[in-house]
């Protein structure tokens, strides 16, 4: 909403600062996104005598001025406009002044003549686009007053943001109320320059659904989607640009002036949050103009020019003969008034809220109307604008008030509602006195009733405030009004809750900071992406169809983020995401959601160091399963890692729930291969951490260095070891692994570690033999494993 | 028998041992030390194996000698073994380079938004709050109806929702009943026993963390103190401010007795505790479905303390949170008795504080991956020459 600080200060007889004004209304729920002044530039120009003119003796269509701008010398000025005239007075601005348009004038010749300053146009001035002449300033004001005394065009243009409950802040009235309590001034509309002393007075109401009102039939026959209709007739009126008030005032707020009818119509929308319609009377069919639902297949070709489908659960506005508006929305071009116009027929209705919204949704045409049905006009409020309007109309149009008619079939008063004062406590904390509540509620233009028997305000709403419905609004109405910063900040005791931190997000933190402490990086992206396979679940209303489908893996959207990276020339890249995935649910319903982690890693194992050259292996598949079984370990600990299908797999029990693999991105030549992995977040089966007492008697160690067949893992050996070897038997860790051609291509030396230890004394160099030898002879018997001789 | 006289002469002759002792070499040190002080054969050894021969109270005072001597003695060589370490490692030192870059291992770190989120949650856990979650699909009714969006209501012009490609389940009368309705019209309320109806109504990604405020009150009785940390989902072009999916971090608290001024009271004290103890805090009202009264906070802006820039749009405030008190509609909808109960809730994105905190112009940084980025927020030592 653009709200002009004239405006208001109209509405309220005041002086206003914009900055002040918009602070204020931050305070009151308005935020004010941006102040815009309006005509800046202009403090300096000043009225000007032109005392003389004669020709310029070099230049045919030039003259020679001498201006007098209130200073005892006199100006020389070279003025080129055809309707100079001595003796009358126009906006001037001397040397060293900046015009809005940026131009700063200087002292120079033209055409061998000197001229010190300018007599301005209005187009120069940022006024208007007229550039015929020089602006004559029919004023009393003394040769050098400034001209913003004598053209009040200064203005500030406020871009504020208002809450969709609050349509009456859709016009300057509704915020200038707003305003009011603030400044303790009472709220009174502008005065408008030229109006007539008697205006329309009161309409006629009817509670059918159909009346005349100057041979016209007007009513509404869709009493659901238009409750309201009024009607008045103004004959005789001339069709011309509006006076230069009017259309300041709605450029100020952002629209364009288009006649001194439109105008008006725009006028009171702006001002009182009723959006009209003048209709040209002659245009009208039958004559008549009533609200009814559309026909089915009905067309309608709005003022946009566009020709539009519509539907019979919308509301339009008809002739006898065909449809002339889709109601709340847009009018049409075939009643459109036209400078021949000299009939008109303001239509001030209320369309409902809701069918508005759907009717310009399904039509995609919102429009200033619209924007206002649909939050709410003031059903009762319909009168008064008829009133301004006919005012503005007769003030700028001329024209006579022919008839006014109200058409109201089922009229209702405004909602009523209780307010208990003791649960205004309850819910602010704070006790108010009840005559501060009252003075809040009046102030946002309530009627308040005593009802001190049982402790209530009767509180009759106003209807501009739709959003007024139950108790619980007048208690945010009287909060808002004493100021939100007024109440009191202490913390006073309080009882937690029943319920504990969920397990799975204390899980993921968990999982998360062991990933980075174990050298990854958090990232996150966009779980949207294209078409994921089998069980995917589609959006309805993608942004692109790159990003229409709930990604089912992690692991691309990470797989992209290492492409990114490599077209940033990054190499070594460790990043970890813990996401949700999503599966459709064969039934319909709802999606099975599933949180993973995944991780890629590719680039160097260490940063570079210079004691090495700066030279670092790259990581490979033994990085990538240490990751993985750590991230198994902290993510789904009740999973074994498993050698499945040339890779590893995590599976819980039966089912697979994690994979760790070599990805198939194809790395630019200065980049290292990528490996990842991806796997189900499930802390459940973590196991308790429990105490191991530490040794305390000395171990001892073997190397075993062992010939093995191809076929024989090394994990497998192990297990043959640790069997054989008993109870001494502390761990078997791997050294090395050979190969060569001494060993022929079938066989390989893995040499293993024993470590052995006697829980409760030292072990026997005996006992390690044996243990040894008994190891020997079961990798032989079992494994065909010899020691290798060198 | 000893001679009392005798030993203190011995003692008197080994004092002056003392002053030799700072300028000796390493070797002269090692030597000085047994001959001294040796547990064997060492002079004052051999003084203290001569003191059971003195009369008792000779014992005493010359034991006393002896002993002093004995510390000070050996403070002097610890002090000359200590200094002489340190002029060898002087020594080594020289040609070392310290300069040089040391040895760095790889460090990693958690997002930057995880930062933000994580400090809010566990401000939050000091006054209470447990950590809740929820489903990221949901229906129309968890995501509007029961937070009391009415249908067909501009309302839902701030939440472009993105919907899924899920068949609903209602009967086709009620389908014709809406589809002349525009987008986010089609649900209604319903009987809150049934949750198979309540699961009714289109799909889609939740455009805000509130409906865990509903799963919540469906699944505990007040009291309840809950903060919900959670991805949300938009139907905005990603650019430099907007993502389609951000974080959102929702609180909500429901007890008898909870007040506007228990709404005011947590969000200052979480303020300061997050922005500084210095920060100053206003609320503004403003307008949610599903609070009422509803208010918005700002803290002074960090970058100038509140005196204006263009990090605040020259207002001193930055805009932080949403809260309000729980409709009482909401805790209707919930099975919550309004009458009895009372609560406030609040939401608040810590992508938009983390851009703010750290200075990062562009939203789109946080979705990228780019491990430069990442890397400015982990643990990393510097690696350059210092």
């Amino acid at each position: 909403m653009n709200v002009s600080r004239r405006w208001l200060e109209g509405c309220l007889r005041r002086p206003l600062d914009a900055t002040e004004v918009a602070a204020r209304l931050a305070m009151l729920g308005v935020t004010c996104d941006a102040i815009e002044p309006l005509h800046p530039g202009l403090e300096q120009v000043v009225v000007g005598l032109v005392e003389s003119v004669a020709p310029h003796p070099n230049a045919d269509r030039l003259r020679v001025c001498q201006v007098f701008d209130g200073t005892p010398e006199r100006r020389h000025v070279v003025c080129g406009a055809p309707n100079v005239t001595a003796g009358s007075k126009y906006p001037f601005a001397r040397v060293g002044v900046t015009l809005p348009g940026g131009v700063t004038l200087e002292r120079r010749k033209i055409r061998g003549e000197l001229s010190e300053g300018m007599l301005c146009s209005a187009r120069e001035l940022g006024l208007g686009q007229e550039h015929d002449g020089i602006l004559e300033l029919q004023t009393g004001a003394a040769p050098g007053t400034p001209l913003l005394e004598v053209l009040p065009v200064d203005d500030d243009r406020l871009v504020l943001d208002v809450t969709p409950n609050r349509p009456d802040l859709l016009g300057h009235k509704g915020i200038a109320r707003e305003l009011a309590h603030g400044y303790g001034v009472p709220l009174r509309l502008p005065e408008i320059p030229g109006a007539p002393v008697t205006g329309l007075g009161t309409l006629r109401r009817v509670e059918t659904r159909r009346a005349e009102v100057a041979g016209v039939t007007v009513g509404t026959d869709d009493p659901a989607g238009c409750r309201r209709f009024t009607a008045v007739v103004i004959k005789g009126v001339k069709i011309g640009p509006s006076p230069a008030w009017l259309s300041d005032r709605l450029q100020a707020a952002g629209v364009r002036s288009i006649s001194n009818v439109v105008d008006v119509t725009n006028y009171v929308m702006l001002e009182l949050n009723h959006p009209m319609h003048a209709y040209d009377l002659a245009q009208l069919h039958g004559p008549a103009i009533v609200a009814r639902r559309a026909q089915p297949g009905e067309r309608l070709t709005t003022l946009d020019g566009t020709l539009r489908e519509l539907s019979p659960s919308m509301t339009v506005i008809a002739d006898q003969a065909r449809a002339v508006g889709v109601g709340g929305v847009m009018g049409a071009a075939n009643t459109e008034v036209t400078a021949a116009t000299t009939d008109l027929l303001i239509e001030c209705a209320w369309f409902d809220p809701a069918a508005t919204r759907r009717t310009r949704k399904a039509l995609a045409l919102a429009t200033d109307a619209s924007y206002r049905f649909e939050r709410g006009v003031d059903l009762w409020g319909l009168p008064e604008a008829q009133r301004r309007a006919a005012e503005l109309i007769l003030a700028t149009a001329g024209g006579q008030v022919v008839d006014a008619v109200d058409v109201w079939p089922e009229p209702t008063a405004p909602p009523r509602i209780f307010l208990r004062v003791a649960r205004v406590a309850l819910v602010l904390g704070e006790s108010l006195p009840v005559e501060c509540m009252e003075r809040y509620l009046v102030a946002v233009g309530c009627t308040v009733l005593h009802k001190p028997e049982d402790a209530r305000l009767a509180v009759e709403v106003p209807g501009w405030r739709p959003d007024l419905r139950a108790e619980i609004d007048l208690i945010e109405e009287i909060a808002r009004l004493h100021g939100y910063d007024n109440f009191p900040t202490e913390l006073r005791p309080y009882r937690v809750g029943r319920l504990g931190d969920s397990v799975l997000d204390r899980a993921v933190t968990r999982v998360r900071e062991g990933l980075a402490a174990l050298g990854w990086f958090e990232a996150q992206s966009i779980p949207l992406g294209p078409e994921p396979g089998p069980g995917g679940v589609k959006l309805l209303n993608p942004l692109s169809s790159e990003e229409a489908w709930l990604r089912q893996r992690v692991l691309p959207g990470l797989e992209r983020a290492v492409e990114t990276n490599w077209s940033r020339q990054v190499r070594d890249i460790r990043l970890f995401e813990i996401g949700t995935v999503f599966r459709g649910s064969e039934s319909g319903g709802r999606p099975f959601e599933t949180l993973r982690v995944a991780g890629v890693l590719t680039g160097a194992r260490a940063p570079a160091h210079w004691s090495a050259g700066a030279a670092v292996d790259d990581m490979d598949l033994w990085d990538l399963k240490a990751c993985f079984a750590a991230a198994v370990a902290l993510a789904n600990p009740a999973a074994d890692v498993q050698v499945e299908a040339g890779g590893w797999v995590a599976r819980l029990g039966e089912d697979l729930i994690g994979h760790a693999e070599r990805l198939g991105l194809a790395p630019p030549a200065w980049a290292a291969p990528v490996f990842g992995f991806e796997l189900d977040l499930n802390p459940e089966g973590r196991a308790p951490l429990r105490y191991q007492a530490l040794p305390t008697t000395p171990g001892a160690w073997r190397d075993l260095n062992l010939v093995l067949t191809l076929e024989v893992t090394a994990a497998h050996t192990a297990r043959v070891i640790r069997r054989a070897a008993g109870p001494l038997l502390e761990s078997v860790e791997v050294v090395s692994d050979f190969r060569s051609e001494q060993l022929g291509s079938d066989r390989r030396a893995v040499q293993f570690r024993l470590r052995l230890r006697g829980a409760d004394r030292t072990v026997r160099d005996e006992e390690v033999d044996q243990a040894v030898s008994r190891v020997l002879k079961a990798v032989e018997k079992e494994l065909d494993a010899r020691l290798r001789t060198s | 028998m000893a001679d009392s006289d005798e030993l203190r002469g011995r003692l008197a002759a080994l004092e002056t041992e003392l002053v030799h002792i700072p300028s000796l070499d390493p070797r002269g040190l090692e030597a000085a030390e047994v001959r001294l002080l040796g547990r064997k054969q060492g002079a004052l050894t051999e003084i203290l194996k001569l003191l059971p021969g003195l009369p008792p109270d000779q014992r005493r005072t010359v034991g006393g000698e002896a002993n002093r001597l004995k510390q000070v003695l050996e403070a002097a060589v610890v002090a000359r073994k200590a200094e002489l370490a340190q002029a060898a490692t002087a020594a080594a030192a020289r040609g070392l380079d310290l300069t040089m870059p040391g040895r760095l291992r790889h460090g990693g770190g958690v997002h930057p938004v995880t930062t933000v989120v994580e400090e809010i949650v566990a401000i939050f856990h000091g006054l209470g709050f447990a950590r809740a979650g929820g489903p990221e699909a949901e229906t129309e009714w968890y995501n509007f109806g029961a937070l009391n969006f009415p249908p067909d209501h501009p309302a839902m012009d701030l939440h472009d929702t993105l919907y899924l490609d899920i068949p609903d389940r209602r009967g086709p009368a009620e389908r014709r009943r809406n589809r002349s309705s525009g987008v986010a019209s089609d649900f209604e309320r319903r009987d809150l026993s049934d949750r198979r109806e309540r699961e009714q109504g289109r799909w889609l990604l939740r455009t805000h963390t509130s409906p865990v405020q509903i799963r919540v009150l469906q699944q505990e009785p007040p009291p309840v103190r809950v903060v919900i940390p959670g991805w949300v989902y938009r139907k905005d072009t990603f650019d430099a401010s907007h993502a389609p999916v951000f974080a959102q971090i929702e609180g909500l608290a429901v007890d008898e007795g909870i007040t506007f001024v228990d709404l005011k009271a947590t969000l200052s004290h979480f303020a300061r505790e997050f922005f500084g103890a210095r920060t100053s805090v206003r609320f503004r009202p403003s307008f949610f479905p599903f609070t009422e009264p509803s208010a918005e906070m700002d803290v002074s802006c960090g970058v100038c303390g509140g005196k204006g820039c263009p990090a605040c749009k020259g207002t001193g405030w930055m805009e932080i949170l949403g809260a309000g008190m729980v409709h009482p509609t909401v805790l209707a909808n919930c099975g919550v008795d309004p009458e009895r109960y009372t609560g406030f809730a609040f939401g608040m994105g810590p992508g938009r504080i983390a851009l703010n905190r750290y200075g990062i112009p562009d939203i789109r940084l946080l979705y990228e991956g780019d491990m430069r980025f990442l890397q400015q927020f982990g643990l990393r030592a510097p690696g350059e020459l210092a």
